[in-house]
């Protein structure tokens, strides 16, 4: 039987990484746990890890995309990292993504999107469907869409935005680039939060609730005394995941291009003009290095957090 | 009493607030595909068909759609087989470690499906001639979704009873059997989550296509937008908006059907 559910990749390394533990509910046992897996981890492997390994070793060579340095790139070590850390360019988009990360992911989609599936906990019927409807659809539609769409709404002589405020030719993603590409990329993803959230509501125990508003506690405390601590494992995912895929997106590219004069550059699009539009494939692959590093910390401090008090 | 009445006034008000941040920007494209010589401006349509009747004429924007969703689907098909069975495998089997690996994978995943890979992907689909090759795209846009499903799905799969799974063993089902009829039904809504978010991620995706394939007959409609925007210098309104609904309105038909069909959210949502 086991011969008959493997796919054809699985190989005898996976299998040998496969679990030691075979006593489980549907007796998958270890060789088919690693058949199950063996697919994806292969695709994975392939498409995912290597190249991550692959940008690591770039990062130490002098590799451009034009010139004598593309076909045979040099060894040059750490110089690309110094080169980063030196450069000022750098910092200010390591700190535009810092805000970037924490007004649009943090404040801007965690907030709205619980604050949607709050408003709308106890709601049925066409309300409820037409308000997630429309939020869903902000997450679903095309990139290349939505941006196009932004750019019209801000658009400083015909735009809607300057229509209904009443501001005739006020450039809005010239004069305020990071709050433009912040509220869009709020407008953007607050549908991934309000669902999560929406879903986790829905596991708070209504007798709790019940409970705390018989003992006299107001919708605040109610929040903080019984739907938080029930939540917490599902908020701290949810700002891992919202800060990763925030910290490392590139659409704001699609709205400002990282101007005017790198003002909106945030690193994802800072890589993007190193690597490709300058050409430096070593130093843009430098950067990733970096890029990648502090993911990790962010990463580790939402796991540290998520351990804790459990 | 008082308090009841503002309560609900403040409702409403939030609500209607809401609203409007989420209708006002998508104004735009259902006006101006159908006013004829459009601007940035949102008005009142005149309810030409000119501006699809151009577009018909244009050679790629139409195929595109289809190319577009040969990606889509074909993506969404391996992510959703792969990651059911691997977060399945994950989630019932203990495996030292499991959760790092986990975590790992979504950490890379995150950076690696951005610019940063560009280059190495690049250099990858050359070495294995997926240059210009849909299945080739298709691949890797599996891998780097599949982290992320994987994730999504275990969390799903953590929170079904394993009863059911002990009883169908006891008839003697075989595991792949357990998978396709006690597993997968129960966690349906999971995966239709899935699907419709790799479709959505695919259907959006604009770098690797743009990156991976060069023959134009083979590009989606992410990487035909672009060059009816840059035509000229100018963007052609007109084809932009007009292409955009088209390109839109997949997407929202595939939410609206899913969403009716199986419920379109996170049962339990995602916990760790």
């Amino acid at each position: 039987m086991a011969q008959a559910t493997s796919p054809p990749e699985t190989r005898p390394e996976d299998e040998a990484q496969a679990p030691r533990y075979s006593s489980d509910a549907a007796g998958l046992g270890k060789a088919r746990a690693g058949a199950f897996a063996a697919p994806a981890l292969l695709l994975i492997a392939v498409f995912l890890v290597f190249p991550a390994l692959w940008v690591l070793y770039l990062g130490l060579t002098n590799y451009r995309l034009t010139g004598t340095a593309a076909a045979e790139p040099q060894f040059v070590g750490l110089d690309n990292l110094l080169d980063a850390v030196s450069n000022p360019t750098f910092w200010s988009s390591t700190w535009l993504t810092v805000q970037f990360v924490l007004g649009s992911a943090v404040i801007g989609q965690v907030g709205l999107g619980f604050a949607i599936a709050w408003l709308l906990r106890d709601r049925r019927g066409p309300l409820k469907r037409v308000v997630e409807g429309l939020v869903i659809l902000a997450w679903i539609l095309p990139s290349a869409i939505v941006s196009f769409l932004w750019v019209a709404l801000l658009d400083r002589d015909g735009g809607t935005l300057n229509a209904l405020l009443g501001l005739p030719g006020f450039a809005w993603l010239l004069d305020h680039p990071m709050l433009s590409i912040i509220v869009f990329n709020t407008w953007r993803g607050t549908a991934f939060s309000m669902m999560l959230y929406g879903a986790a509501l829905g596991n708070v125990p209504p007798s709790h609730l019940e409970s705390a508003r018989l003992a006299g506690a107001s919708g605040w405390q109610q929040l903080r005394d019984v739907v938080f601590p029930h939540i917490r494992g599902h908020i701290l995912t949810n700002l891992l995941l919202i800060s990763l895929w925030t910290f490392n997106d590139f659409s704001p590219f699609l709205l400002t291009a990282g101007g005017p004069d790198g003002k909106s550059e945030v690193l994802a699009v800072h890589v993007y003009k190193v690597a490709l539009q300058s050409g430096e494939l070593g130093y843009g692959a430098a950067v990733s290095t970096i890029i990648l590093l502090i993911n990790l910390v962010v990463a580790v401090f939402y796991l540290r957090l998520l351990r804790s008090k459990k | 009493m008082t308090r009841f009445v503002l309560g609900r006034i403040g409702f409403y008000t939030l609500i209607a607030v809401l609203l409007a941040f989420f209708t006002v920007p998508l104004l735009w494209l259902v006006t101006a595909p159908f006013t004829s010589d459009p601007t940035y401006e949102v008005r009142v349509p005149d309810f030409t068909w000119d501006n699809f009747a151009a577009l018909l004429e244009h050679p790629y924007a139409l195929p595109s759609l289809w190319n577009s969703v040969v990606l889509s689907a074909g993506t969404a098909v391996l992510v959703v087989i792969f990651a059911a069975l691997a977060a399945y495998a994950l989630s019932r089997v203990r495996l030292p470690g499991r959760d790092a690996l986990l975590y790992a994978l979504l950490l890379l995943s995150s950076i690696i499906t951005g610019t940063a890979a560009m280059v190495p992907l690049f250099q990858l689909a050359v070495e294995l001639n997926l240059i210009d090759s849909q299945f080739g795209l298709i691949l890797i846009l599996t891998g780097g979704l599949l982290p992320a499903a994987i994730f999504m799905l275990k969390d799903f799969m953590d929170s079904t009873p394993k009863s059911y799974e002990e009883s169908a063993r006891v008839f003697g089902a075989s595991p792949l059997q357990i998978v396709r009829d006690v597993v997968v039904p129960l966690v349906r809504p999971g995966l239709a989550t899935i699907a419709v978010w790799a479709v959505a991620n695919v259907w959006g995706n604009f770098l690797m296509p743009y990156l991976l394939l060069s023959d134009v007959e083979k590009q989606p409609a992410a990487v035909i937008t672009y060059t009816l925007y840059t035509e000229g210098g100018q963007a052609n309104l007109s084809m932009l908006s007009t292409f955009g609904l088209l390109y839109s309105i997949p997407v929202v038909l595939m939410y609206l059907f899913v969403s009716k069909k199986y419920g379109f959210r996170f049962h339990g949502g995602i916990k760790r």
